[in-house]
């Protein structure tokens, strides 16, 4: 899918290992490495960005800034998207790859985003992968980039997922077999019984593409995509892609839906991981349910379904951030967040929370999170004394109740 | 192009977390300050311990994670002349490059901490300086030595007014 993509771009055979240039169709930064990236675009000695329309700001790190220095990142940030004229997402709005994918990501874009999990984007059958500042600044500025072909790996998923597993359990065990590298420079192509995972899992599972060093994880664009799209008024966005029969793969991998459980990533790599049943002993003080990776809709429901009438265990912190404005208004109308804030939950303004460790639920000395994001590395929530498991909101809601690792399937949904 | 300095070394896995923590993101804007914290929760003091020019010699996966470009800024500017190891991750790899650091790929399982080592990066080739060890890498792509040679990407499009690989 990824060489068809390229191919429509540049009207010319491609293959895997070559360096090519291509046009991007859209182009992001985020408030942590935006003000570098205007800062590196500036010194190119351009005036003016090649596609304004295609290039977007999000101020959603430090939504809202919890410091004078970052206020100030974002005063800048405002500055540029005023005298260039590109997108921008004030504090408040959303996490930059939730909103991408609501309003602007499409089948076959290439989309450049200066933050890791841009590659979220590829479950809409978009080539989206991210990239530093100054690559940022070349494609705002040239509107174009290189990049070296990746090659491809073939992921079927064979099956259904069983009642209580979910896109996160399946990235997670995915990320698992490859290792924080096994997948490096590569493209993952999901493929197999697709029409039995939905637009969320799918966006879930792309989001995590990076977390083996893949460049892309890409699905089809097939009847899930055009219905989202028509959901969120884009239906003239949708286009179909699907790998041809006799596409080459460096390597193929099948995974049996129905033989995947409910999976923790454990301290302090995302592909140090195990069974959630297995660390019921595990101890926490603190649940962060929200992310690029589990920030949605169908995340918060599924959580609110197990915390409903119920209580977040006593010294645990449930900490809610509805990925965006969209998300949070539509839980709002369902009464989950009624549902959140019964049970003793934080309900944060939409953004990354305290996924990065800039805001939001900084951990103490010796303390445990367990959180629905990505990312699990030494110190990320902001405190290097400190330990985070990483699961589906599932096992996230179950083990806030108790306030221990808990299988989800030991509660009734 | 040669490179000369003394190891410092670091194990596999080092990550951009490792490189920058979450705590110091509001100093992203101020990167002097930012540099003084480099990899502090990894090697002591690493900021005073690189002044004057080092190699920093990691082990597998170096740069793991983020795309976040501060990541190999900050060592640069702590005084890392290039950073070795037996593979990187893809997005700090592009990124040391796009700065002008050098980055190479070879087994570092024979390079100690405190070795004094000249690279030379057209050759391909990693010595220890009284000869006690001369490992061999292939050489980058000969557009993206280009790249590094002057000083990053930014300079080489001020310089050539485009990215374009026509040599």
């Amino acid at each position: 899918m990824v060489q068809k993509i390229f191919e429509m771009k540049t009207e010319s055979d491609v293959n895997p290992g070559m360096m090519i240039i291509v046009p991007v169709d859209l182009v992001y930064v985020q408030d942590g490495t935006g003000p570098l990236s205007f800062r590196q675009f500036e010194k190119l000695g351009k005036d003016s960005l090649a596609f304004p329309e295609n290039t977007a700001i999000f101020l959603d790190h430090a939504a809202p800034s919890p410091r004078k220095e970052l206020s100030n990142d974002h005063v800048y940030l405002r500055s540029m998207s005023s005298k260039l004229g590109c997108r921008l997402y004030d504090v408040g709005q959303g996490v930059c790859h939730q909103i991408a994918i609501e309003s602007l990501v499409r089948p076959y874009d290439i989309v450049v985003g200066a933050d890791s999990h841009t590659c979220t984007g590829g479950a809409l059958g978009a080539f989206a992968t991210g990239m530093g500042s100054t690559d940022i600044a070349v494609a705002m500025g040239l509107g174009k980039n290189w990049f070296r072909v990746p090659e491809s790996i073939l992921i079927k998923l064979v099956g259904k997922m069983p009642k209580y597993i979910t896109g996160k359990d399946v990235i997670i065990s995915i990320v698992k077999h490859f290792g924080s590298n096994g997948a490096s420079y590569q493209a993952l192509e999901f493929v197999g019984d697709i029409e039995n995972i939905p637009i969320h899992d799918r966006l879930t599972i792309s989001n995590m593409a990076i977390e083996c060093g893949a460049k892309v994880g890409i699905f089809p664009s097939d009847e899930i995509t055009r219905e989202f799209l028509e959901k969120n008024n884009r239906f003239e966005d949708f286009k179909e892609l699907s790998p041809d029969p006799d596409a080459e793969y460096v390597d193929k991998l099948d995974i049996k839906l129905d033989e995947i459980e409910p999976m923790v990533s454990v301290p302090h790599y995302v592909h140090t991981a195990r069974r959630a049943k297995n660390l019921k002993d595990v101890k926490i003080n603190q649940v962060f349910l929200g992310s690029c990776t589990n920030g949605r809709l169908e995340d918060l429901r599924m959580a609110a379904k197990i915390l409903k009438g119920k209580t977040v265990a006593k010294g645990v912190r449930l900490i809610v951030v509805p990925a965006s404005k969209k998300v949070y208004l539509d839980a709002l109308k369902e009464g989950i967040i009624e549902t959140f804030v019964d049970s003793g939950a934080c309900i944060m303004a939409p953004g990354c929370g305290p996924c990065v460790g800039v805001h939001e639920g900084i951990l103490g000395d010796n303390e445990v999170a367990l959180a629905t994001s990505n990312r699990n590395f030494h110190g990320r929530m902001g405190n290097p004394d400190s330990y985070i498991y990483l699961s589906s909101p599932l096992t996230a809601a179950a083990s806030a109740i108790t306030g221990y690792i808990t299988d989800p399937r030991e509660f009734d949904i | 192009m040669a490179i000369s300095g003394r190891v410092i070394k670091v194990g596999d896995n080092i990550s951009t977390d490792h490189i920058i923590p979450g705590r110091y993101f509001h100093l992203r804007s101020d990167l002097e300050k930012l540099s003084e914290h480099a990899l502090e929760d990894v090697v002591e003091n690493f900021h005073e311990k690189a002044k004057g020019g080092v190699i920093l010699v990691g082990g597998s996966n170096f740069g793991i994670g983020s795309s976040r470009e501060h990541a190999p800024i900050v060592l640069k500017m702590s005084g890392v002349k290039a950073v070795v190891a037996k593979s990187f991750a893809r997005i700090f790899f592009r990124n040391a490059i796009n700065i002008g650091l050098p980055v190479i790929i070879v087994d570092t399982t024979r390079i100690f901490d405190g070795d004094d080592i000249i690279i030379d990066l057209e050759k391909g080739v990693l010595m220890e300086k009284r000869d006690s060890y001369k490992l061999n890498f292939p050489p980058l792509d000969i557009r993206i030595q280009s790249i590094i040679n002057e000083g990053g990407i930014v300079d080489y499009i001020k310089k050539h007014s485009d990215i374009s690989f026509e040599m």
